[in-house]
């Protein structure tokens, strides 16, 4: 069993300029992981207006879209990840509130 | 078939063969056409081919999304029809992108756009200047998304989006049970409708294309059959039979000149078609191999289409009656080829007959026999078929040689093929095995000769192994035209 210390999370997240579902989305996820994650995660942001060749890899068609990269599987959350409750299950992370 | 301007309408070249005829001219240039039809009708290959036919004959680089197949199964599943993808894609000339929905990966929450994909299909447009695109089948969406409301007005923006963009665009449907698509995708592409269709029809497959709706545009209303094989697809356009092909004096030898000197000017018209009727065993085939002969020995080129014989069984049953093929068949200036009616359709067999003859350039057709046809189509499509083949033949200026096998007691078989083909060949005779006490008289009788003058009488005829030794003529000649 992985120990709960050395889980870190590598999330992306893919947006097509400063839209507002971007911008919510982006808002959204920093907010769930600075309570949920406790410092144990990386958040990649690519904007795919300026890099457009990297929708491909990740396969993203929809946008906002949220990978979680590690760890594997792949789990990807689209939307502008309004619904917190959604969001953790999708990223399969525990509350905190759980975990004590 | 000529080709007609449509100032008013700018179109762009399939390349499909047969489409552009149908289409006049090709699809709605700069617009999106829908091709629907259920699986295994052929809507992948028909994208892929409007993009290879679109860079290696028009020189617009194409862009394939699919939501389907990876790229290597897409460029997998082409090579055996004759379709070098990684070349294509190696020339920067075409672009595929595998757009993959794996739902069980996937969750939702709040809103999205589909402006990923729109990034994807711009970039891969730019990259290579493509003008031509394929989206296969943007349906498969449907089962990767719930929220389809967002879903549906983002296909709407998707398609006015490619109209800006200025390419052509391929979209593949689903056949749908109410609808044309499942999803109703002619709801947003709306300039041209093209649907695929694939039935079996007593144990036989056949496949139709049938233009649904062509905006601002006239087109054929029919329904086209068509084909898949080692060339791709190719559709057979119902040419309008319009009678204007040039028409010769020149006269051309049957092949045996005891033959033709039952017509007035010792021989046949060049260029006619030529019908010879018998029960089955009165030397049909043996007149047609004199026919082959002759062409053969005028040094024009001659492709012999044997629905009843192999290649190597014509060529000894031949030989048993002094003539020999062989020389020939090396000279390359004969090709036999032979099948079995009831392998494929009716279309295909026209098809098949369309492109070998297109691709040999023959001066000379030989079908031994087309009543076989018959067995594997109805009274009208043989007919149809029949027409569309000798109207071809004759704008071409081929001479054409039939064979038809009829049935002594005159059953409705007879009339059938017979009626059929009759009235369409210039020339017709017929032969016959009179019973006798001690055996058999062959009877040989040219029943019409359109423009020429003929003896009308049944000539007695023999063959041994030297050939057919027709009894000498008698100078009685009653023409009539």
């Amino acid at each position: 069993m992985v120990k709960e210390k050395e889980l870190k999370y590598e999330l992306r997240l893919y947006i097509a300029g400063q839209t507002l579902k971007s911008v919510t989305a982006l808002q959204n996820i920093h907010k769930y992981c600075k309570e949920h994650l406790d410092g144990k995660y990386s958040i990649e942001v690519i904007d795919l207006l300026k890099n457009p060749q990297l929708a491909e890899g990740d396969q993203i068609f929809a946008i906002p879209t949220l990978v979680r990269k590690v760890p594997e599987p792949i789990r990807k959350i689209i939307g502008d990840l309004s619904n917190e409750e959604k969001v953790l299950v999708g990223l399969n992370i525990r509350k905190l509130a759980d975990v004590k | 078939m000529k080709k007609e301007l449509t100032a008013s309408f700018p179109k762009t070249p399939t390349g499909i063969a047969g489409l552009d005829e149908v289409t006049q001219g090709g699809f709605p240039k700069g617009r999106p056409t829908l091709v629907c039809g259920s699986a295994g009708c052929g809507k992948t290959l028909f994208g892929i081919q409007f993009l290879a036919k679109g860079i290696t004959d028009y020189n617009e680089p194409g862009v394939f999304i699919s939501f389907e197949e990876t790229k290597t199964d897409l460029s997998q599943n082409v090579r055996s029809l004759g379709i070098d993808l990684e070349k294509l894609i190696a020339d920067k000339k075409l672009r595929v992108d595998y757009v993959r929905i794996e739902r069980s990966e996937i969750e939702e929450t709040g809103e999205y756009d589909l402006e990923g994909l729109f990034i994807r299909l711009n970039h891969a447009i730019d990259i290579i200047g493509a003008k031509r695109v394929v989206l296969d089948t943007i349906e498969s969406l449907f089962g990767g998304i719930d929220n389809t409301a967002v879903l549906r007005s983002e296909l709407r923006r998707l398609f006015l989006w490619l109209k800006e963009k200025g390419v052509t665009a391929v979209i593949t449907g689903e056949r749908g049970e109410k609808n044309l698509t499942r999803q109703g995708l002619e709801e947003y592409v709306s300039d041209c409708v093209i649907l695929l269709d694939f039935r079996v029809i007593e144990q036989i497959a056949t496949r139709r294309l049938r233009i649904v709706k062509y905006r601002g545009s006239t087109h054929g209303t029919n329904e086209y059959p068509f084909l898949i094989d080692e060339k791709g697809i190719s559709v057979l356009p119902i040419t309008s039979l319009k009678l204007e092909h040039q028409v010769s004096n020149k006269i051309i030898s049957t092949g045996l000149e005891s033959f033709d000197q039952l017509f007035d000017r010792q021989g046949v018209f060049a260029g006619s078609s030529m019908l010879v009727t018998g029960s089955a065993g009165t030397a049909k085939t043996i007149l047609a191999s004199y026919f082959t002969m002759s062409s053969c020995k005028r040094k024009e080129r001659t492709l012999y289409f044997s629905f009843e014989e192999s290649r190597e069984q014509l060529v000894r049953n031949m030989q048993s009656v002094g003539i020999d093929l062989e020389p020939y068949l090396k000279a390359k200036l004969l090709t036999i080829h032979s099948s079995r009616p009831s392998l494929s359709g009716l279309e295909m067999h026209l098809l098949i007959l369309h492109r070998l003859i297109a691709e040999y350039e023959p001066k000379t057709v030989i079908v031994d026999p087309i009543s076989s046809l018959v067995s594997v189509g109805s009274v009208g499509e043989v007919r149809d078929m029949l027409v569309r083949l000798i109207d071809m033949l004759k704008t071409k200026g081929i001479n054409a040689f039939f064979t038809a096998l009829t049935h002594e007691a005159g059953t409705e078989l007879k009339d059938m093929t017979v009626n059929a083909v009759s009235s369409l060949a210039d020339i017709w005779i017929n032969l016959e095995n009179e019973q006798q006490h001690h055996g058999r008289t062959r009877k040989l009788r040219v029943v019409k000769a359109r423009g020429m003058g003929h003896n009308t009488e049944s000539e007695p005829f023999s063959i041994t192994n030297k050939g057919v030794q027709l009894k000498p003529v008698k100078q009685k000649k009653t023409g009539k035209k």
